[in-house]
């Protein structure tokens, strides 16, 4: 197990949450260089297994919330999560004992590398989606009863909000609208837990193993391995499909960015059609009109020359693709997770099957 | 009479066309090492070729790779004092953090981040200082020569921009190159301000560049209105060029593709241009290059200003082919280059390259065929192996399955095949061989507006309207004739996870150049 995250392990965790981020979950570039600078005022971050936690110490995720468009354009100041972390601890009158990222996938992996070396506080080896999701109570957290609120928001100007709701769909409601009143973006500190709760409720070891697949992939380029079987053994991932992208369709849903992805088939797969269904991240992949992988596992479609991941904003005709499968984990797959997280959430007339059971 | 000239990697091109662009004389010259010289030559010799009077050439266009060498070698740059406005947000990255190291200790000067700039909708994030910018450009040494100043969504608004601007005006003297961002990038803080910096890095280079294209041409007794290339294939004035040279950076590809329109009269296609070296084939969509979506990288820099979308494919007239076992064939990725009249066989060499293949299917008559003896099954491999390379980069830049025409330009273009998968024709037109030349000498005058406008009390058409205005605005500063100035591309993109009011609307209009007295 690693220990310390430095600026080498920063890079590979910011590859490796691309390829969580099943397509979406935000570009982790602009994460990684605010964690590159703080890391260089302050240090690495100490990297702490859920099985150090000590009982009843507070586990505090933080996270950004808001707009990519605002995100790349208004960068936060760092301060903001201080702000919420303490304001925090003080409705709790308690100290933190470790941060945590609440989705591995996507730009809030290194966000939480921030906060944790400006405080000097260790980095709990986990997240509470082991990929990325656009809501709020699409988390482990929240699977296991946990709420998310008190819950704080900072924007870079010094406003703090500290918010108390029925339940996490609320939270979900209040802190967007509060979001797009600070310009668009904001900083969280939400599901604060004792370690006892997070011991059952957090997805152990995905900043590892985050990292393990951005190194796999980085070492596999100077060694000459072949970067996919290694990004396959990382992730117990398999291939769904080779092919071209002929097709996308673009349509926005609901204030979603939701759309549909061709891809015929080449080598093995001539002759066969794999259809993408996503909404922010890949969500269903079907061959032939048969699903194959269905959110909550993973999606994740790369580039067949580079292997670098293709986002759902970026997928378009003509390019050569391998799709890759990964196993969500296994917290999805009770049927409690299914209901916020399953494909009948997002609209699909299947139930969910794991990726695994498919025949190749 | 129009003077055009490019500047390339291995070559200088330069064409005359005259009043109804009917090309009169063409030249193609290896480059010098001052840049200068080459231009001279390539310029007297068309000036002689098409016999006319060098008092009769109106205007000049050169496009250059000058300024992109400049940042890719290091060479020539200035130190830049930057001004960030949009504190206290943006604290947690500071400027040119994810700069190559070289390149940031050859650039980066004092660097601030102060208030200022606004949120997506238009709303100040602080109050603009303007006793913290004035304290910080005094702070700067002497020893500054140029000026960027970047402010948060500064696309919405750039009103502090101009502030910070007209404050580095009072403190450091009249003269000094300042950039702002606003007017060179898009969107996107980081990237703009990346472009922002090196477009003022860059201003000693665009002097030397603009300063001795103007001196050459006065020396061969050509007294034209001068223009410099720009990315998006219109033409900017001397005067502008030397506030933003950083629009120069991918102007060779644009005018290759324009010019390809130009020499085939068509207005849609795939362009592809083959070299000594690579291959660069681009859209050509409505008359102009498609633009690319995504941040382009200059000398290991992020930056998002107007480029020309390009698939880059190893392949041109020097690449070397070797015969491997079961593949069949290897070609590329290595080149002879520009030794091809040494090493290529059909110029007496050792080194099988792609125009030996040429020159052995009998498309080509380069050096002396007879020196080029392979079996013909290498032959017959190399070329499959090639049209299969042109086929996939052909159809990795389509948008759809639809077969397209493609026009074939650049030296190296007799090596693409005449028939290909994808593509409904080849279109090889005459003058093939200085596309790129021609591309400046027939460019328009362009400006473009790309904002984010909140339409909570406004109109969606008062908003276009203003963008439209604006557009023809910096098209007019950059020596459009009004009257001709048409829009040429309209993009709306509501933003998304943002209240419904918000849309990024980007317009571009073009038009003629302005004529100058009488002619």
């Amino acid at each position: 197990m690693r220990e310390y995250i430095d600026q080498e392990s920063l890079e590979d965790l910011a590859t490796g949450a691309t390829v969580l981020g099943a397509g979406g979950g935000g570009d982790p570039y602009l994460g990684k260089l605010m964690a590159r600078q703080a890391i260089e005022l302050h240090g690495p971050v100490r990297l702490m297994q859920v099985a150090e936690l000590p009982g009843e110490g507070l586990v505090l995720p933080v996270a950004m919330m808001g707009a990519p468009t605002v995100l790349v354009e208004k960068i936060p100041n760092g301060s903001e999560l201080e702000s919420v972390v303490r304001a925090i601890e003080t409705r709790l009158g308690q100290q933190a004992v470790a941060l945590m990222s609440a989705e591995a996938g996507g730009i809030n992996s290194t966000i939480p590398i921030v906060a944790a070396t400006e405080l000097g506080l260790s980095l709990l080896d986990a997240d509470g989606m082991g990929r990325a999701f656009p809501e709020i109570p699409m988390c482990s957290m929240s699977v296991r009863g946990i709420s998310a609120t008190p819950m704080a928001l900072a924007d870079e100007k010094g406003n703090l909000m500290l918010l108390e709701t029925v339940d996490n769909a609320w939270t979900e409601r209040l802190s967007r609208a509060a979001t797009v009143e600070m310009g668009g973006s904001s900083i969280i500190a939400l599901y604060p837990m004792t370690a006892r709760q997070a011991t059952s409720a957090v997805i152990s070891g995905t900043m590892s193993r985050a990292i393990e697949i951005g190194e796999r992939r980085r070492t596999a380029r100077q060694q000459t391995l072949d970067p996919l079987g290694e990004l396959l053994e990382a992730t117990s991932g398999k291939i769904l499909f080779r092919g071209k992208v002929v097709d996308v369709l673009r349509r926005t849903v609901g204030g979603f960015a939701r759309g549909t992805a061709r891809i015929e088939g080449l080598g093995e797969d001539t002759g066969a059609t794999l259809q993408i269904e996503f909404q922010n991240e890949n969500l269903v992949a079907l061959r032939d009109g048969k699903p194959v992988a269905t959110v909550p596992d993973l999606i994740s479609v790369l580039d067949a020359d580079t292997r670098a991941p293709v986002t759902t904003e970026g997928i378009s005709y003509g390019q050569r693709v391998e799709v890759v499968g990964m196993p969500c984990a296994p917290i999805w797959r009770e049927p409690g997770a299914l209901e916020v997280a399953g494909p009948g959430y997002f609209g699909y007339p299947f139930e969910y099957f794991p990726l695994e059971e498919v025949e190749a | 009479m129009r003077l055009g000239i490019d500047v390339g990697g291995t070559n200088t091109d330069a064409v005359i066309l005259d009043e109804g662009n009917r090309l009169l004389a063409k030249c193609k010259t290896p480059d010098t090492d001052d840049v200068i010289t080459g231009i001279e030559q390539a310029v007297s010799a068309v000036v002689q070729d098409a016999d006319v009077d060098p008092k009769d050439i109106t205007h000049a266009m050169l496009g250059t790779t000058q300024v992109t060498n400049a940042i890719i070698e290091r060479r020539g740059l200035t130190r830049v004092g930057i001004l960030r406005l949009g504190a206290p947000a943006t604290k947690a990255i500071r400027p040119l953090a994810a700069w190559p190291e070289d390149l940031r200790d050859a650039v980066e000067g004092p660097a601030s981040i102060l208030p200022g700039g606004v949120e997506y909708d238009g709303r100040p994030i602080s109050a603009f200082d303007e006793t913290a910018v004035r304290d910080a450009v005094r702070e700067m040494e002497d020893g500054i020569e140029a000026f960027a100043v970047s402010s948060v969504f500064s696309p919405v608004r750039d009103d502090d921009e101009r502030r910070a601007a007209q404050i580095i005006r009072e403190e450091a003297g009249e003269g000094k190159p300042i950039s702002i961002s606003s007017e060179i990038g898009s969107i996107g803080l980081l990237e703009r301000e990346n472009a922002t910096v090196l477009n003022a890095a860059v201003t000693p280079v665009a002097r030397r560049v603009v300063g001795a294209f103007e001196g050459a041409l006065e020396r061969l007794g050509i007294s034209a209105r001068l223009f410099l290339s720009q990315n998006d294939g219109t033409l900017m004035s001397l005067e502008y060029a030397l506030r933003y040279p950083i629009l120069t950076v991918a102007c060779g590809p644009t005018n290759s593709i324009r010019g390809a329109a130009f020499l085939s009269g068509m207005s849609d296609a795939i362009v592809v241009d083959v070299g000594g070296t690579s291959t660069d084939v681009g859209v050509l969509a409505g008359g102009f290059p498609r633009e690319s979506a995504v941040a382009v990288e200059i000398g290991g820099v992020q930056t998002n200003f107007r480029m020309p979308d390009l698939f880059s494919l190893g392949l041109g007239g020097g690449s070397i082919v070797r015969a491997d076992g079961a593949a069949g064939v290897r070609i590329g990725p290595d080149s002879v280059g520009y030794a091809l009249t040494e090493e290529a066989l059909c110029f007496g060499g050792n080194t099988l390259t792609m125009t030996d293949i040429a020159v052995a299917r009998g498309v080509a008559e380069i050096g002396e065929p007879d020196r080029v003896s392979v079996a013909r099954e290498l032959v017959d491999a190399a070329q499959e192996r090639s049209r299969a390379m042109f086929e996939e980069a052909v159809d990795r830049v389509k948008t759809s399955a639809e077969e397209v025409p493609v026009i074939a330009v650049g030296g190296g273009s007799i090596l693409f095949p005449d028939e290909l998968t994808g593509v409904s024709r080849v279109h090889k037109p005459e003058h093939f061989e200085v596309a790129n030349a021609v591309g400046a000498a027939i460019a328009q005058v362009s400006g473009t507006v790309d904002r984010v406008f909140s339409l909570a009390e406004r109109s969606r058409e008062d908003a276009l309207e203003e963008a439209r205005k604006t557009a023809f605005e910096d098209a007019r500063r950059a020596g459009a004739d009004e009257d001709s100035l048409e829009v040429v591309e309209i993009e709306e993109v509501p933003l998304a996870y943002l209240p419904g009011n918000a849309v990024r609307i980007k317009v571009k209009a073009a038009g003629r150049l302005k004529s100058y007295q009488g002619g």
